[in-house]
């Protein structure tokens, strides 16, 4: 495998007493998009902040394409591109202005025309930054980000806050990214971002990461079940769910019954007769194939967005 | 410096489609100009040249307060933490700021010298030459300082306090708005140690070619050294993050940055009569109306 762009050892980082990153460890590989999928307030920002180096670490060592980003200077803001978790920019600056003034201020840029056209703001090139919607705005943080065609760009939250149409939008440039063989650094709390973005994905939670692998191997590990989720009309006795056929662990999260099973067939018939057996009645079924949330309910008893 | 001239560019573009600006930093000034001339010009060249010169400090010395709101909205905003991704360095951001500020203040210092020569019968041009310098540095200078309070304040509330503190105290003892020569002789000692006042005296001066090359050297001196200072501090002191808050003892910086103007307040009030000239000066052009005349020499 080729030498990692970007290399993170025993990353500590604390808020007064608040201990944000305990001992953060990770490497990602040219090309690669890797995601770091938490909670909020799992680590994922700090992490990528220091990385973009807008944060000192308390301890631990950081690289990025070969340099330190707290000491590099320049140098290294030549090499990556960053969408923060919110971008912001002068209300009356226009999106052709931004994008001009962003490439000005780097050694190798693309065309910022080409750049317009490739996020769909061509036409709003004249618009001011006041005037765009959330989406736009997005696409054109995005376009800023990737302004000095970097080596490494990072992602945080990319699609956080936008509705599902504009996320796919965002989902099929960082798809085109990938294709272009950017090495790809991005956070989310989306199950589905990191499924269907990430060549691999680190989990983290409380300022640790908890899992690492590609999401199939992720899955795998959690056994490839697929989750159940219900609500009774009565809570059932203990330990009584466990018994279903299939069943290979339940948990509770405020009245919701989780179900992982093996054979999810099975598992319904046995848990209608278990219901009617208690007198109880069933009042939402829904079925999910196996995903990453599963991993993480497995490894923290909790859920992903708690 | 590349990226300081992108940045000047847009600072000026971004400062156009801003109607607060238009307003406070043509419109206004221009009004003062209008009223002061009316009030105490009387006809007399002389008196519109002085009140010109009055007029031209508080349109320079507005460079202070626009600066230091639009640098901590910026950073309350998060816009500044975008441009730190980039490869762009404070100093070019603040360098930036006072380039588009000179270029915007310069306009409207011809347009309120043109409309004295027209519409109010000024016969002078002043001492051009002098003008041109004590504007430049002015407006250098003052934009320094408030990109001082913006970088030693952490919320515009915060940031407004302190500009109105320091913009009185400026108003008031430069002699811009109120002569310096109606003041009581203590008040005009202590004026001395303002740099609103090598300003003011010195564009008065300039407009009634009053000055001495030694004044007008003195003032360009004092303003020169606080630009040079006050952006140094205003360098060090910068912040690009909302939450980095800046202490509370980071204040004493506006206090250091005065530092200069302590030295040239001792000198001037020690070694030098430019109080005496002041005085004389403004009772040659307004005669009797002149209190410095009642008041006898310092």
């Amino acid at each position: 495998m080729s030498e990692p762009v970007i290399r993170v050892e025993d990353l500590h980082k604390s808020y007064g007493t608040v201990e944000a990153l305990r001992g953060v460890s990770f490497e990602v590989h040219a090309g690669e998009v890797f995601g770091l999928l938490g909670p909020n307030g799992a680590g994922k920002t700090s992490t990528i902040e220091i990385l973009e180096g807008l944060r000192a670490q308390d301890r631990g060592n950081v690289s990025v394409a070969g340099l330190d980003p707290q000491t590099a200077g320049p140098q290294f803001k030549q090499q990556v591109g960053a969408v923060l978790q919110s971008t912001a920019l002068p209300e009356k600056l226009r999106v052709g202005e931004a994008l001009s003034l962003f490439a000005n201020f780097y050694r190798r840029h693309h065309d910022t025309e080409a750049l317009l056209k490739r996020f769909q703001l061509e036409e709003k090139r004249n618009a001011f930054y006041s005037q765009l919607s959330g989406g736009q705005k997005q696409r054109l943080a995005l376009a800023l980000a990737l302004v000095n065609d970097p080596v490494v760009v990072f992602l945080d939250e990319p699609t956080a806050g936008l509705d599902p149409q504009v996320r796919r939008e965002i989902y099929d440039i960082i798809e085109e990214l990938k294709s272009d063989k950017k090495t790809i650094l991005l956070t989310t709390h989306y199950i589905e971002e990191a499924e269907k973005l990430c060549d691999r994905v680190a989990i983290v939670d409380r300022g640790k990461i908890i899992a690492e692998g590609t999401p199939r191997e992720l899955k795998q590990r959690s056994g490839d079940t697929t989750r159940i989720e219900v609500r009774l009309s009565r809570p059932p006795r203990d330990g009584a769910l466990k018994t279903l056929d299939g069943v290979t662990d339940v948990r509770e999260f405020d009245g919701v019954y989780v179900l992982h099973s093996s054979r999810p067939p099975q598992t319904i018939v046995s848990l209608v007769k278990h219901l009617e057996s208690e007198g109880s009645d069933l009042q939402s079924l829904e079925m999910f194939s196996p995903s990453l949330e599963d991993v993480f309910i497995e490894l923290t008893g909790r859920r992903l967005r708690e | 410096m590349s990226n300081t001239w992108s940045l000047t560019k847009i600072r000026i573009r971004l400062a156009l489609r801003n109607k607060a600006f238009i307003f406070f930093g043509v419109a206004m000034p221009l009004a003062f100009l209008f009223f002061f001339v009316l009030v105490f010009g009387k006809g007399s060249s002389d008196r519109v040249a002085y009140v010109l010169g009055s007029i031209l400090t508080l349109t320079v010395m507005g460079s202070f307060w626009g600066l230091s709101v639009q640098l901590v909205m910026f950073r309350e905003q998060g816009i500044l933490r975008r441009f730190r991704l980039a490869p762009v360095s404070a100093g070019a951001l603040l360098a930036s700021s006072i380039f588009a500020n000179y270029v915007l203040v310069f306009p409207a210092i011809v347009i309120e010298i043109l409309i004295c020569r027209v519409a109010f019968h000024m016969t002078t041009w002043g001492n051009p030459f002098y003008v041109f310098v004590l504007v430049t540095v002015g407006a250098a200078t003052f934009s320094s300082f408030g990109l001082i309070v913006a970088s030693v304040t952490n919320t515009m509330q915060e940031t407004q306090v302190i500009n109105n503190l320091i913009w009185s105290a400026f108003l008031f003892l430069s002699g811009a708005t109120v002569p310096l020569a109606a003041f009581p002789h203590w008040i005009q000692s202590v004026a001395l140690f303002s740099p609103a006042t090598y300003l003011a005296t010195g564009l008065q001066g300039a407009m009634t070619q009053l000055a001495t090359p030694h004044e007008v050297i003195t003032d360009f001196i004092a303003l020169a050294v606080g630009l040079i200072v006050s952006f140094e501090i205003s360098r060090q002191l910068f912040r690009w993050e909302p939450e980095a808050k800046a202490a509370s003892r980071a204040k004493l910086w506006v206090v250091v940055a005065m530092i200069p103007f302590l030295v040239f307040g001792i000198y001037e009030n020690v070694y030098s009569n430019r109080l005496a000239n002041i005085r004389r000066g403004f009772g040659s052009i307004f005669g009797d109306n002149a209190p410095s005349q009642h008041q006898g020499q310092n």
